[in-house]
């Protein structure tokens, strides 16, 4: 229970960060921090209380094995993580090349 | 495996294999990737007519991938709401493929665009047909990481801001949306939609359902632009060039907001009472301040994004109503929104093809050099505003009959109000831009080229026809299809449910 508490809080942490911090890159540290959490808690679903790795063989009964599926799909997240935090970098230090500034609150010429 | 299933991976395999080739070898042969992007659409939307004759007597035709039971395996699975879907979606895209064109000569990297706009293609086509919630996240994800690309293509101070906001933004929603199925895996241990439905009407603890709604609302509100969630949107649509701003106004915020929220609310978890009150609440608030923002905006695509929020909030009225009518009408909102949203962003396009702004106020008397643009336009706004007999009547009437017969009479009359409002807004812009006394400045400015002017013709002409839809004998086919689609929730799960049975020898 503890564990999923503290998945938790590095959720919040990470929001915390892309909803109050000005920096660019901070925001962006954020996102990942979110993403991680997210992804860690995937795993921690599928975890079983002293299992082990999923690999079939014949002496070991498959109830003793954590779910595999999971695993697999954390991949795939991590990879979809990859191509949004590289884009959003590449986004980061074009407008650092416009501006010549990370911080957010000076880079506002659209409003709502 | 029925046999007009062949077609469905079509609609993912074919954008994304174009998008491919055309990053690959757009280098060397230039002409390629355009020939490729342009014709890629239009094939995808004849295969998906071909599909909605082929399976007019099914309710439900699934593709196992690799020949993969499910549900193990992959499914990619075909009802009336997905195959309205794919004709919308591809029927917008070829329109605005064509339109492209001609418009993107003018940026350096057409080959780049074409790329993009088929991944993005590819990811709508891949959540509409995805039989299972981590596919549909998947493909979720190429479409917005594409629109991210997109919305920055003219690396401008604008853009670059705009898509930096909507990349933040839009990136939470799908942590949210993922947290979600990770919840929702974690109560069902099981990924496809139809054998999730089935375990979780065994159910008896909901109180985690309530969480897992409450995600997918922020998950998909989000990426709709429903009204607390709405920040990002009229700044990420007029920064994209055009032909993007039309296809994300156009298809997909209903893509990856309005149908993956109802497939998994409707055909998932199921709507309970308080569901469909908060969505009645949200589409109402969307409708209502989306065009009160959208008063008062000179920049003309800007007007337009906020005149979205609103639409998108009649189709979630619609559907939040629950009522047979009200699902008629929000789907075929949805559909007459799809195509008068995308003509007019096409024509904000052109003017700033032909004049070089977006200024409201700097415009005036176009229609007399533009007769094309300015024609279209005016049938296009006229079709969103809701005046008879274009196709933006009906379904808001529909909408409006369907909340005074479930006794919704505040809603009703907030939807009138708004329709009145949004025709306000609409006639006030059209006389700002196209008519009126023509500046000085302006009187060198010719139309734009013929392939643009056929495709908002093409779009033009769906609006005035798309009324047509609702008469008895075509509506059956079509969109009634869509509607009772919502209904066959619980049909849906059991015609798989079937399958599975047969296949893993028990009974469901």
């Amino acid at each position: 229970m503890m564990l999923y508490l503290f998945c938790l809080v590095l959720f919040c942490v990470g929001v915390y960060g892309v909803v109050r911090k000005r920096h660019l890159i901070k925001i962006i540290v954020g996102i990942i921090i979110a993403e991680y959490a997210v992804n860690l808690f995937f795993i921690l679903v599928a975890y079983r209380h002293n299992g082990r790795a999923p690999i079939l063989s014949p002496e070991v009964a498959i109830t003793q094995m954590v779910d595999p599926l999971p695993q697999a799909l954390v991949l795939t997240s991590i990879v979809i993580g990859l191509a949004t935090t590289a884009l959003l970098l590449a986004l980061a230090m074009r407008l650092y090349g416009k501006y010549g500034t990370y911080d957010i609150t000076e880079i506002r010429e659209l409003r709502g | 495996m029925n046999e007009s299933a062949v077609f469905i991976p079509y609609f993912v395999v074919l954008p994304l294999a174009g998008a491919f080739v055309s990053a690959l070898l757009g280098k060397r042969f230039h002409q390629l990737p355009t020939f490729i992007g342009s014709l890629t659409p239009v094939v995808l939307f004849g295969i998906s007519l071909v599909t909605v004759y082929s399976v007019r007597h099914e309710a439900t035709v699934v593709y196992h991938v690799g020949g993969w039971q499910p549900p193990i395996g992959i499914a990619m699975v075909i009802d009336g709401l997905t195959v309205f879907m794919l004709v919308t979606v591809n029927m917008v895209a070829s329109a605005i493929a064509l339109y492209a064109w001609a418009y993107m000569e003018r940026y350096t990297a057409k080959g780049m665009f074409y790329t993009l706009m088929l991944l993005m293609l590819a990811g709508m086509n891949g959540v509409i047909v995805a039989g299972d919630l981590f596919n549909l996240f998947v493909f979720l994800e190429i479409a917005t990481v594409a629109s991210y690309a997109l919305v920055a293509f003219g690396t401008e101070r604008h853009e670059l801001e705009a898509a930096f906001k909507y990349a933040v933004m839009g990136t939470l929603g799908s942590l949210f949306i993922l947290l979600g199925i990770v919840l929702l895996y974690g109560l069902t241990s099981t990924l496809n939609m139809a054998d999730m439905r089935l375990t979780l009407a065994s159910l008896t603890d909901r109180n985690l359902l309530l969480m897992v709604t409450v995600l997918f609302l922020m998950g998909f509100g989000l990426k709709a632009a429903l009204v607390p969630f709405h920040a990002w949107l009229p700044d990420a649509h007029p920064a994209a060039p055009a032909p993007i701003s039309a296809m994300l106004s156009g298809v997909l915020i209903k893509t990856l907001g309005i149908y993956a929220l109802s497939r998994v609310l409707h055909h998932v978890i199921g709507v309970t009472p308080m569901v469909s009150s908060v969505l009645l609440m949200l589409g109402t608030l969307s409708m209502v301040v989306g065009v009160l923002l959208a008063f008062g905006q000179r920049d003309l695509k800007r007007l337009l994004a906020y005149s979205s929020i609103s639409q998108v909030g009649y189709v979630i009225l619609g559907l939040g109503l629950g009522t047979p009518l009200g699902i008629l009408g929000g789907v075929f909102h949805l559909l007459n929104h799809a195509v008068g949203k995308s003509l007019l962003f096409l024509n904000a396009g052109a003017v700033e093809y032909a004049t070089g702004t977006r200024d409201l106020q700097e415009m005036g008397g176009l229609a007399q050099k533009m007769p094309v643009t300015g024609g279209t336009s005016v049938v296009a706004a006229m079709s969103i505003a809701g005046l008879p007999p274009l196709g933006g009547f009906w379904s808001k009437l529909l909408i409006i009959m369907a909340a005074v017969q479930a006794d919704h009479l505040g809603y009703a009359l907030w939807a009138v109000i708004v329709s009145v409002l949004t025709l306000a807004l609409f006639v006030n812009a059209m006389k700002d831009a196209f008519f009126g006394v023509l500046p000085q400045r302006w009187h060198g400015i010719q139309e734009v080229p013929g392939v643009m002017q056929v495709s908002m013709l093409a779009l033009a002409l769906l609006c005035v026809v798309s009324g047509l839809l609702l008469l008895p004998g075509v509506r059956e086919g079509f969109l009634s299809k869509a509607a009772t689609s919502f209904f066959d929730g619980v049909h849906y799960a059991e015609v798989l449910g079937q399958m599975f049975g047969q296949m893993l020898g028990k009974t469901p």
